[in-house]
């Protein structure tokens, strides 16, 4: 890869931007395309080529693909999946690294100063606005997850709901299965349907056995990484469109 | 820290580091896996001239042979397509235990 391309994908990348870079087989050259179909490099692809590339992008899928008689590869570089957490509390101290681990970038959203800190949460993009309010600016998509932690009702409740007008791939709130199925009637109240309530995850996590919170936080990423994924043995989940 | 969390943003990363600091740098990517292959199709690796790997193109078995092939590359300019499985003639030294089938393309950033 010319040093110019490199330069330019290194430059997509720590900007968040989803990319393929598409190489010819053949001739070795190089092209860098955007989600908007912009590409620079070796040799310009052509306009009839471009939405294969495009819908590789959308589906975050890199594969080998044949066109007219050359062979070409297309490498997707997705943005990172997000985790947006409600709830600066204890548990969020281990999930929200250990998620980080895993490949996500991390938003911690509670308006209680005394929470959010930079001392409790180094390295993380704090959020001081209401949590329901935070998705208006945050803006989760296909690869976002949104998980509750706050345990409290007036941040977790408006917040649920906000979330389920997103199509984030992933809902979370934290409580036992007495305090979901409360959850579940103060919701229906609130006019939510519940064919849409139940795409929260309530307890969340996967049961595992989890006791303390970095156990929590573990089985949190777990069930995130399962719905994500699916399991081997049968084809991921497909994400819930905004409705 | 670095910002960037997905994994091969922080392989390029540490491409980009080796370039800057004047080193020969080598890149190669899963193009293509059949059977139980350890790492998807896009899954990078990068090498340095002094053999500092980044990433991974399997789960271990074959990284040291992409590593010596990209001495080469780096040596010669040329990026290469190699193909690595049971049937391979190195398949006593460098054939992945899984039974899986792995295309790679190696190729110099420059």
């Amino acid at each position: 890869m010319k040093r110019r391309l490199f330069d330019a994908l290194h430059r997509a990348l720590a900007d968040r931007r989803a990319v393929a870079l598409v190489t010819d087989m053949g001739t070795g050259f190089q092209t860098l395309v955007g989600a908007d179909g912009r590409q620079q490099g070796d040799a310009g692809l052509e306009d009839e080529f471009l939405p294969t590339v495009q819908d590789a992008i959308r589906r975050d899928r890199s594969g080998m693909v044949d066109y007219y008689d050359g062979r070409f590869f297309i490498n997707v570089f997705a943005p990172p999946l997000r985790l947006i957490i409600a709830g600066a509390v204890h548990l969020a101290q281990a999930l929200a690294p250990a998620a980080k681990l895993a490949g996500y970038d991390v938003t911690i959203v509670d308006p209680r100063a005394t929470f959010a800190t930079p001392e409790r949460f180094p390295d993380f993009t704090l959020v001081g606005d209401w949590p329901d309010e935070s998705l208006t600016t945050l803006k989760p998509d296909m690869r976002t997850a949104i998980v509750t932690l706050t345990h409290d009702p007036k941040f977790d409740d408006p917040l649920l709901i906000a979330a389920l007008g997103t199509p984030a791939f992933y809902i979370g709130a934290l409580g036992s299965r007495k305090s979901h199925a409360a959850r579940a009637e103060r919701l229906a109240a609130a006019g939510v349907d519940m064919a849409d309530f139940v795409r929260i995850k309530g307890p969340v996590g996967l049961d595992i056995g989890a006791v303390s919170p970095s156990e929590i936080a573990i089985s949190i990423l777990a069930d995130m990484t399962l719905t994500l994924r699916g399991t081997k043995q049968k084809s991921p989940a497909t994400p819930v469109e905004a409705g | 820290m670095s910002l960037i969390a997905s994994d091969n943003a922080m392989i390029l990363e540490s491409a980009a580091g080796w370039l800057a600091a004047g080193r020969g740098v080598a890149l190669a990517t899963v193009t293509g896996c059949w059977g139980s292959a350890p790492r998807p199709v896009g899954s990078l690796m990068a090498i340095a001239d002094d053999g500092a790997m980044a990433g991974s193109v399997s789960g271990g078995c074959i990284e040291g042979a992409v590593a010596m092939e990209a001495a080469r590359v780096i040596e010669d300019g040329e990026p290469r397509l190699l193909s690595f499985g049971i049937s391979n003639e190195m398949a006593w030294e460098v054939g992945l235990a899984c039974g899986g089938k792995l295309e790679i393309y190696l190729e110099p950033l420059a």
